[in-house]
């Protein structure tokens, strides 16, 4: 299965997730610069992402604390999540969302995302 | 420049890493400062997660950040460490004794053979919102903490964001400022109820303003504010007439000074060797997250491993003469002097 995540500097990558793995990590683990600071204990909202409209309706609504969490971040909008706190699955397959520029890393990390 | 105070070993960062430094150092006799930009030490797990569980404790199969921290700071009293809370270290020198000379941003100035890095993913500061320009106003309109009541007197506020540091300093401000409006992109908000519930009064007294949106923009010139543009949740905009902003969303980690430090960087990370964690620098260790080496894992066990490790070449930097006895805790009455349980 995919997703596909659109960067701040316009870039898309098409990236393979596997199911069960938290998107957040997704795009950790493709070496993309997420910052996700609190590694995906909603404590922190640095992996803000907006998701693709017509995916919203097939994702788990928010918890009351992700929302809590969302109010550190900015430019939130009814697209707004938490990618740690989206989990992969069938359903998902294909998800498009494209992350917040607050959420990207200072810094490149050390693999580069291979993606279609 | 004072000369300030010498020391064994200065640690920057108070985390879980930095405080079993202590521990490990205190084993060999060699006495701590530490330094944390946070008011409280715990560092990421004290700030952003103090009530969630964490699993991979060695023997405590579950604790809370703030536990981990609290048993920490228990397991350290013995040796007594200085702490020098809410201060940055902003700069690093080496005197003409061969000592690393700290200076933290006000002004303490630590010395000591050996410094250890223990600074996670950097230094906590404020989130800064993105908009445009905003640096311009930064130490005249905006202000990301109030250290002065008073400087804000009359002033025209806008306070953007709903955790407890938005709601505590509108209920504070409110009854000196010209104007204070709270401004939030919900009515729901993560501040402790009391809090919320005099916001609530002070709105009734007209003293406060609740406006929902986000700030989307800024209006002024040559650095003075004239009005925060706000984005409601319906798309539309307004004006929101001030001459102050405070935007309270949270802490971010940044690197901060220690990139300036003079040590080989990668990727922000400080490249150390895996039998002593020394940096490129003599004298200089890191440990925690803020290293890196082949096979490194960011958990909170591999901290520990490397703080006692770096302890034993720490000693050797400090007292060059002197041979550190290995020894346990469990049979050593000189070990458990030092732990005064002996």
């Amino acid at each position: 299965m995919f997703l596909k995540v659109r960067m701040p500097d316009g870039t898309t990558h098409r990236l393979e997730a596997l199911d069960g793995w938290r998107v957040m990590e997704v795009i950790r683990d493709w070496g993309l610069p997420i910052k996700a600071e609190c590694g995906g204990a909603c404590a922190c909202a640095t992996c803000h992402v907006w998701v693709d409209p017509k995916w919203l309706s097939k994702l788990p609504a928010p918890s009351d604390e992700e929302l809590e969490m969302l109010d550190g971040a900015f430019h939130v909008d009814e697209r707004s999540r938490l990618c740690c706190q989206i989990i992969m699955s069938q359903a998902l397959d294909g998800l498009e969302i494209e992350l917040a520029p607050e959420s990207l890393a200072d810094a490149p990390v050390a693999r580069l995302a291979v993606g279609g | 420049m004072t000369t300030g105070e010498t020391t064994d070993v200065i640690i920057i960062g108070a985390g879980p890493v930095g405080l079993f430094a202590v521990f490990q150092l205190g084993l060999a006799r060699l006495k701590t400062h530490l330094v944390d930009i946070l008011d409280k030490p715990g560092g990421q797990c004290a700030e952003l997660y103090p009530e969630k569980p964490i699993y991979d404790i060695p023997g405590l199969p579950v604790c809370t950040g703030q536990e981990l921290t609290d048993r920490l700071l228990e397991q350290i009293n013995p040796f007594d460490p200085v702490f020098h809370l809410g201060e940055m270290a902003a700069s690093l020198a080496k005197t003409g004794e061969g000592l690393w000379r700290l200076a933290t941003d006000v002004g303490t100035v630590i010395s000591a053979p050996v410094l250890v890095i223990a600074a996670g993913g950097g230094s906590f500061v404020p989130k800064r919102p993105p908009l445009a320009d905003i640096e311009a106003y930064e130490g005249a309109s905006v202000f990301y903490a109030v250290r002065r009541i008073e400087d804000f007197r009359g002033r025209h506020i806008v306070i953007a964001g709903g955790g407890d540091s938005a709601l505590d300093w509108t209920v504070n401000l409110a009854p000196i400022a010209g104007s204070l409006t709270l401004l939030h992109r919900r009515a729901e908000f993560r501040a402790a109820p009391d809090t919320v519930r005099k916001m609530r009064e002070l709105e009734r007294e007209g003293l406060v303003r609740f406006e929902l949106g986000q700030p989307a923009g800024l209006k002024g010139d040559d650095g003075r504010l004239q009005a925060v543009v706000i984005k409601r949740a319906d798309g539309s905009t307004a004006e929101l007439a001030a001459d102050t902003l405070l935007p309270f969303f949270g802490l971010t980690m940044k690197l901060g000074p220690i990139a300036n430090f003079g040590l080989n960087l990668h990727e922000n990370l400080i490249p150390v060797d895996t039998e002593k964690f020394e940096t490129s620098e003599a004298g200089i260790f890191a440990i925690g997250d803020i290293n890196t080496y082949p096979g490194k894992l960011k958990l909170i066990l591999s901290g520990f491993h490397e703080a006692a490790l770096m302890a034993q070449a720490a000693h050797r930097h400090v007292h060059p003469d002197k041979v550190l006895r290995f020894q346990y805790t469990t049979s050593s009455s000189e070990l458990q002097r030092l732990l005064k349980v002996a």
